[in-house]
C-alpha cells in the first residue's frame, strides 16, 4: 500500500481527507502510483499530470523522504520507505503570490 | 411565482444568487469549488435544471462540473480537451509560428434544445462539443480551418470567449475569439467562415481592415432577431443587420467606445447596454463614475444610467462574460464587477442596486429565469 497526501484542492475535488492509499500491483514507481491514483480518482486526470503528454503539471511537486523526486524520469523507483508505506508520498503544489 | 437565479462565477469560486420575482430579497449561496477560479457557470435552456461550470487553476488545470439539480450538487464530468489531429501553430506575440496548446475553458453554451449537449468555447481558440454531458469533448476544428495559423493572442490570452445559438436558424451559429474576430458557422460547426468586414482596427493590426484579427470583446443578439448582432470590440461598438456579413459602427455619443460587454434587453431587441470603460490601457470607467449606457435604437444614441451605481472613486472593470438580463415582464439586468460586486436593475437598467458588494472579482454572470 502506497501513502499519497494530496494538495488541499485536490483533496476537495477527490472528496477525501487526510491521506489516500493505493495499491500497486508490479514495480513501484512514481508513474505507477499515478496510475493507481488515477484509476481509484478518475477525476484527478489531466489535474497532476498533462492528459496527453503525462508529464507533471508545471506547479506541481513531488516530495519523498525530505527528497524532492520533481525533475526524475517518472519510471524513478520510489524510495524504499514510500513502496512499503512507512512513509508518504507528497504531491505539493507550488506556494506563489506575494 | 416565477425566480431567479444568478450564476455567478469568480476568480475565488462559483456563487449562485436566488430571488424571487419581486427581485428585493437575495440569497447567496457558495463559493462553490471554493478557491478554484470559475470561468462560467450556465444553465440550459432545455432542462434549467442542468446547470454546466468551468473550473480552473494555474496549478491543477481545468475541470468541468455539471449540476442536475439546479445548483445544489454537483459532480466532475471530463476535461479532456483535445484538439483534433495535429492542430499545427498559430501566430505567437513575436509573430514567429507557436503550437495550439489547451489552456482553459472560457465558456459553455449548452444546446438550445438537449441538456446533454453542451460547447466549450477555450484557450488557445478552439470550441469543443459534448454530446454527452459533458462526459466527452470533441473538438469543432473547422474553425480552426478559418485562417487560425493568422490567429495572434491578445493581452488576455487567445481565448475563444463568446458563443451563440441561432435559435431560428438550427445549424447556425456565431463565436467570437480575442484577437482573431468573429466567425460564423451554417452548417453546424463544421465549417466556420470569418465575418469581421466593416471592422477597422487601426492601433492593433497592420491592415486596420483585415479579414482576421480584429479584438472582439463580445457579440450578443435577441433570439426573435438573430440576424442582427451586436458587438463591443477593443474599440467601437459595433453593428451588423445580416448576420455578420457587414459591421456598421455605432458607438454615438458614448464617452468611450472601449469595453467588454454588450447584451441586449429582454423583450426589446433595439435595446442594448454596455459599460463605457476609459481605454485599453485604462481598465475603469471613465472619471470614477460606473454608469451603463443603453441604446432603445440599436446604437448611435446612448443615455447614461447612474441612478444606485457608485458616481465617485469607482474603479473596477466589468469582464466580457460579466453581464446578462433576465426574462422576467420588466426585464432585470445585472453586471459584476472586478471588484466582487454584483448590480442588478429590476426596471432595465433605470435603477440599479448591489445585490452582494464583496465577492472575488467577478469573472461572468449568467440568468436563469425560473418558472
Amino acid at each position: 500500500m502506497i501513502r499519497v497526501i494530496l494538495p488541499a484542492h485536490l483533496r476537495t475535488l477527490t472528496k477525501v481527507s487526510g491521506e489516500v492509499a493505493v495499491d500497486i500491483a508490479g514495480v513501484p514507481t512514481f508513474a505507477s502510483v499515478l496510475n493507481a491514483l488515477e484509476a481509484k480518482y478518475p477525476v484527478l486526470r489531466g489535474t497532476i499530470r498533462d492528459h496527453l503528454t503525462q508529464e507533471r503539471r508545471p506547479f506541481l511537486r513531488f516530495f519523498a523522504c525530505q527528497e524532492d523526486y520533481s525533475l526524475e524520469p517518472p519510471e524513478t523507483l520510489l524510495p524504499k520507505a514510500v513502496a512499503n508505506g512507512e512513509e508518504p508520498l507528497l504531491i505539493v503544489g507550488a506556494m506563489a503570490g506575494g | 411565482m416565477s425566480s431567479v437565479q444568478l450564476l455567478v462565477g469568480t476568480r475565488k469560486g462559483a456563487f449562485v444568487l436566488t430571488a424571487d420575482g419581486k427581485r428585493e430579497k437575495w440569497d447567496v449561496s457558495g463559493p462553490h469549488f471554493a478557491g478554484w477560479e470559475i470561468y462560467h457557470v450556465k444553465g440550459s435552456p432545455a432542462d434549467p435544471n442542468r446547470l454546466y461550470a468551468s473550473q480552473s487553476s494555474g496549478w491543477f488545470g481545468q475541470v468541468v462540473q455539471r449540476s442536475n439539480d439546479g445548483g445544489k450538487t454537483w459532480e466532475p464530468v471530463g476535461n479532456k480537451f483535445t484538439y483534433d489531429g495535429n492542430p499545427g501553430t498559430h501566430k505567437w506575440y513575436d509573430g514567429t509560428q507557436h503550437p495550439w496548446e489547451f489552456k482553459r475553458v472560457w465558456h459553455l453554451e449548452p444546446s438550445l434544445k438537449d441538456p446533454d449537449t453542451v460547447y466549450a468555447g477555450v484557450e488557445d481558440a478552439a470550441i469543443f462539443r459534448s454530446t454527452d454531458g459533458g462526459q466527452n469533448w470533441h473538438e469543432l476544428p473547422g474553425l480552426r480551418g478559418a485562417k487560425g495559423n493568422l490567429w495572434q493572442p491578445g493581452a488576455g490570452g487567445m481565448c475563444l470567449h463568446t458563443i451563440l445559438l441561432d435559435p431560428q436558424h438550427e445549424n447556425r451559429m456565431y463565436i467570437a475569439i480575442s484577437a482573431a474576430g468573429a466567425f460564423r458557422s451554417d452548417d453546424g460547426g463544421s465549417t466556420f467562415r470569418p465575418i469581421n468586414k466593416g471592422l477597422k482596427s487601426p492601433y492593433e493590426l497592420p491592415d486596420p481592415t483585415a479579414e482576421v484579427g480584429h479584438c472582439v470583446h463580445r457579440i450578443a443578439l435577441h433570439p426573435s432577431k438573430p440576424d442582427v448582432l451586436y458587438m463591443q470590440k477593443h474599440w467601437d461598438v459595433m453593428r451588423s443587420d445580416n448576420s455578420g456579413d457587414l459591421w456598421t459602427e455605432v458607438s454615438g455619443n458614448l464617452p468611450t467606445d472601449f469595453g467588454f460587454p454588450i447584451d441586449v434587453h429582454a423583450h426589446e431587441p433595439e435595446t442594448i447596454y454596455v459599460v463605457p470603460i476609459t481605454s485599453d490601457s485604462l481598465h475603469y470607467p471613465p472619471e470614477g463614475k460606473l454608469r451603463v449606457y443603453r441604446s432603445k435604437s440599436g446604437g448611435n444614441e446612448w443615455e447614461a444610467l447612474t441612478k444606485g451605481l457608485p458616481q465617485s472613486d469607482c474603479y473596477v472593470n466589468v469582464l466580457r462574460d460579466a453581464m446578462a438580463v433576465d426574462s422576467l415582464d420588466e426585464c432585470g439586468i445585472y453586471f459584476g464587477t472586478t471588484g466582487g460586486q454584483v448590480y442588478g436593475s429590476r426596471d432595465a437598467g433605470d435603477n440599479w442596486a448591489p445585490i452582494v458588494r464583496d465577492l472575488p472579482g467577478v469573472l461572468s454572470v449568467e440568468v436563469q429565469t425560473l418558472p
